[in-house]
């Protein structure tokens, strides 16, 4: 069925069936009204819009409903049909050539697309097939038709005075709703459950304890046979993607808290205005950017320092990832702290200052220790949020698997690893690819841990002061 | 106070009072001094911090901005009869169906292709220089090698040209931009240097005369990539694919999250469950982008057969990655509406639904229109998701429809930053940063604008 033609038919119905339970029910409006003056009452429940909603509910939604299942099950129950009517020893016996010839089926019926050369029993199944999706077609749309016709037709006979159109109307509305923020929920199962599938398919194939501690990541591709189950020890990778977390933490803590703790106690409401969305631009430029930023501009630098220190740097390396990463996360870590240090009482530092202290020493010894939990939990995320990042370590880490704290060297991560075994080649079914999978589930308990702490000890935090 | 015992006690306080001014006032130097250096170190990181942003947008803009320029070479090209020798293309009227009209002119245009457009090119550069007639392989090395094709479209859009001279601007090739703007080392001996010595002197020569001028170029804006004429190489179809992955995004991300948002903070009991569904909403928004690709290459792709490096894919993608931000960014703005509006609405016989359609949410459209932009806007910028559900494969076509295989602006940019043509491609990748920036501050500041003008503060 062609989809458009569905669409305006449902639109019409959703108009027809409005028009027809507004009508109804003013007219019920109106005879009420009439007997309002002839002393009988009757008054109609809901006002009549509500009725011509509900009309549209009854007649529309169940013919959408049919449309959805026809066009998820239509095409195979048609295939079915089609591949049953071809004689047994023409029929391929592997599904994926199966497909192949519904698809060449398809392009002869429809008169659409390259056939070449057709052979007289596909001739003959795709005359078949045209017939039948045809009929299929029809029966879907009289389906359809006579479930919007029965819908109508019911609001139509239920319309009364006492019909409780607009409570049901917003039941429908409350369930939809519902259904939206199931999504959500439906979105970390599907993360878990996927992750956790093809993880299992993994595992089936290489010990855990070989993944969880093998100091040796070496993912030998198809070529080398498919019983190459070596390789695949993640400790390197978890070593490289700690590293470069720390250097970046150790970029942006210092530079993100006291610009925050300046922010918030010393700036000047004009210098706030400016400056806070200056740094906050930090946090919506792309990580790409960053990237090619690192690649680009920092990691040549810190080439050119190497050389005048002495120290032998590498273009790209856990320092020039870490580095980078650190002024990514500076704008996370500084707008965090400062919304939770801004919430502070004021009183507390009043406290201090009347007793004489300092504006430092009150923020010191009285703010951030107040303030401390909400900041240990900004950077719990910052974290999380570190050993997530994928495009900045794929351009600038270097991509060396090795197990090494010398932050001078390239090294490779959870995310970098996860980018090089699923792309290139698109054979999800090998320990190969199937490995990304069990990377991703780590590095999404890892943050899942992370994130629950912080959220769980900023909300105590919030709650704290509220 | 006035018995004797109380007054020593004073006295020896005074003393102990005495003690500690002094220790107070002799500390107070270095605590002032102390005070001064935590505001320096305040100051220092607010500027580092500032000082980062400019850093990064200079060295952007200055690599990125020359490459909106590029050398073009004018050149009166002569469509001599003698070397586009085709039939003359077929008429409508001429045949039985549209679509055989639609063959015979594909038939057409393909015989344009054998065409030697590049011996036009030759002639046309020998005007200016008479030895490139005796070596055309140096000749036509100065333009980049999409522009046949533009010259085949331009015979099959208007054969009429065919025995007429025609003043066009060409692209020259991604390595004499290289050359003329400076961009590699001219000293390097010829074994090193991309152009043979030839080209390399005509292309001085003719930029010296002024045919090969540095102009403003569209080929950026108008073109798809494309691997074998690399100076050609644009962002059309990246473009696109991130336009349809966009509209997805709005399409979906926004109504699903505003619903949610409502419910849970308008209709959801306080229990367990709703709890646990705003720390799984909040765990969403920080969940590692790479871990939606990874969904998403496992249920859209292995599950659901969607094709590999389509648009719809990717907006899908992204839209579960945006859901928590715009379910959030709502949340606060429907918190921040007074209960006071819900209560007298209900208090003159509205319901609650009606309440909240009829008077809370008109009263947080500004904030929603903010949350989809912010959504859009992280959206947008997004790579890595979109890796591993096949977008980072080569597509030369701009895509037309959401099913088409397709790239998006960040992935371009991935894509660019590794071709091997550092030196040209060094340029064409900040440019494309430039656009993608430009973009997402444009989307930034609207959101900004908005807020602040249609802000209700209560």
């Amino acid at each position: 069925m062609n989809s458009v033609l569905v669409v305006i038919v449902l639109l019409a119905l959703t108009v027809v069936a409005y028009q027809l339970g507004l009508a109804r029910s003013r007219k019920l409006e109106r005879a009420s009204v009439k007997s309002l003056v002839s002393g009988a009452a009757d008054r109609l429940h809901s006002r009549p819009s509500y009725h011509g909603w509900l009309a549209v509910l009854r007649a529309a939604v169940p013919a959408l409903f049919v449309y959805i299942a026809w066009s998820i099950f239509g095409d195979q129950i048609i295939g079915s049909l089609v591949l049953a009517q071809i004689p047994a020893d023409q029929l391929p016996s592997d599904p994926l050539q199966q497909k192949v010839l519904l698809q060449k089926l398809n392009n002869l019926a429809t008169g659409f697309g390259i056939v070449g050369d057709a052979l007289p029993f596909e001739q003959e199944a795709a005359a078949y097939m045209a017939k039948v999706s045809a009929q299929g077609n029809a029966v879907a749309f009289a389906v359809m038709a006579a479930s919007a016709a029965l819908g109508l037709f019911w609001s139509w006979k239920n319309t009364g005075y006492q019909t409780r159109a607009r409570n049901e109307v917003e039941r429908a509305i409350q369930i939809g709703l519902i259904i939206c923020s199931a999504v959500a929920i439906f979105t970390t199962v599907g993360i878990v459950l996927s992750m956790l599938g093809e993880a299992i398919e993994f595992f089936k194939v290489v010990n855990p304890a070989d993944f969880f501690f093998g100091t040796v990541w070496n993912p030998a591709f198809a070529t080398s046979g498919a019983g190459s189950t070596d390789g695949f020890g993640m400790l390197p990778l978890l070593a490289g993607t700690l590293l470069i977390s720390a250097i970046a933490m150790a970029v942006a803590i210092p530079i993100g808290l006291m610009s925050a703790i300046f922010m918030a106690e010393y700036a000047s409401a004009a210098t706030r205005a400016w400056a806070k969305p200056v740094i906050e631009i930090l946090a919506g430029i792309p990580t790409i950017v960053y990237g090619f930023f690192a690649l680009v501009t920092v990691g040549p630098f810190l080439v050119d320092l190497g050389n005048v220190l002495g120290i032998d740097i590498r273009a790209t390396s856990a320092l020039t990832a870490g580095l980078v990463m650190g002024i990514m996360i500076i704008p996370f870590i500084s707008s965090l702290s400062d919304d939770i240090i801004t919430q502070v009482p004021r009183a507390m530092r009043d406290g201090s200052l009347a007793l004489g202290a300092t504006k430092s020493e009150t923020t010191v010894k009285v703010v951030l220790p107040a303030a401390l939990p909400g900041i240990v939990g900004a950077i719990l995320l910052a974290v999380s949020r570190a050993i997530g990042e994928t495009m900045i370590v794929v351009l600038a880490a270097g991509n060396s698997p090795v197990l090494t704290a010398n932050p001078f060297e390239a090294v490779s991560t959870v995310t970098v690893s996860i980018v090089n075994q699923l792309t290139g080649d698109q054979d999800f079914s090998s320990a190969q690819s199937l490995v990304a999978f069990a990377l991703g589930l780590t590095l999404f308990v890892m943050t899942l841990v992370l994130n629950v702490v912080a959220l769980v000890v900023v909300r105590r935090y919030r709650e704290q002061y509220e | 106070m006035n018995n004797p015992s109380a007054a020593a006690t004073s006295s020896s306080t005074f003393k102990g009072y005495r003690a500690i001014e002094q220790k107070v006032k002799g500390s107070l130097n270095g605590r002032k001094r102390a005070e001064s250096r935590f505001v320096i170190f305040g100051i220092g990181a607010v500027a580092v911090a500032v000082s980062l942003v400019f850093i990064l947008f200079a060295s952007v803009i200055s690599k990125g901005l020359p490459a909106f320029w590029q050398t073009q070479i004018e050149l009166d090209i002569y469509f001599s009869p003698e070397v586009v020798q085709v039939e003359p293309p077929p008429v409508e009227s001429n045949f039985e169906s549209p679509a055989e009209y639609i063959n015979a002119r594909q038939k057409w245009v393909n015989s344009l292709g054998f065409v030697n457009f590049n011996a036009l090119m030759v002639d046309a550069v020998a005007k200016h220089i008479p030895e490139a007639a005796d070596s055309p392989r140096s000749a036509i090395a100065l333009i980049t090698s999409g522009e046949r094709f533009a010259l085949r479209d331009y015979v099959a859009e208007d054969p009429s040209i065919i025995g007429k001279t025609v003043r066009l601007s060409l692209l020259t090739d991604a390595n004499v931009d290289v050359w003329l703007k400076g961009n590699i080392d001219r000293s390097l001996p010829d074994e090193q240097q991309q152009l043979s010595a030839t080209t390399r002197q005509w292309a001085d020569q003719l930029y010296e005369k002024g045919v090969i001028k540095n102009k403003f170029s569209t080929a950026l804006f108008m073109n798809p990539d494309s691997r074998s004429s690399l100076a050609a190489a644009g962002l059309a179809g990246a473009f696109m694919g991130s336009l349809f992955m966009m509209i997805i995004v709005i399409l979906l991300a926004v109504p699903i999250g505003v619903a949610s948002a409502i419910y849970l903070e308008e209709f959801a009991p306080k229990n367990k469950w709703t709890d646990l569904i705003e720390v799984n909403i909040n765990n969403l928004a920080a969940v590692p982008s790479i871990v939606f690709g990874l969904l998403g290459a496992a249920v859209f792709i292995l599950w659901f057969k969607l094709p590999l490096s389509a648009p719809v894919v990717g907006g899908l993608v992204l839209t579960l990655m945006t859901l928590p931000t715009v379910i959030i960014a709502t949340r606060s703005t429907l918190k921040a509406i007074p209960p006071s509006i819900r209560e007298g609405a209900m208090a003159v016989g509205a319901s609650k639904v009606q309440a909240i359609t009829d008077h809370v949410l008109p009263l947080a459209l500004p904030g929603i229109l903010t949350a989809t932009i912010i959504g859009v806007a992280q959206a947008l910028g997004e790579t890595a998701p979109l890796l591993l559900i096949g977008m980072s494969a080569f597509v030369a076509s701009i895509p037309s429809t959401p099913f088409d295989q397709a790239t998006a602006l960040p992935v371009q940019i991935y894509l660019w930053q590794g071709n091997e043509l550092r030196n040209f491609f060094e340029g064409r990748t900040s440019a494309a940063i430039m656009v993608l920036l430009g973009l997402l501050l444009t989307l930034n500041s609207i959101a900004v604008v908005l807020r602040k003008k249609l802000e209700t503060r209560w």
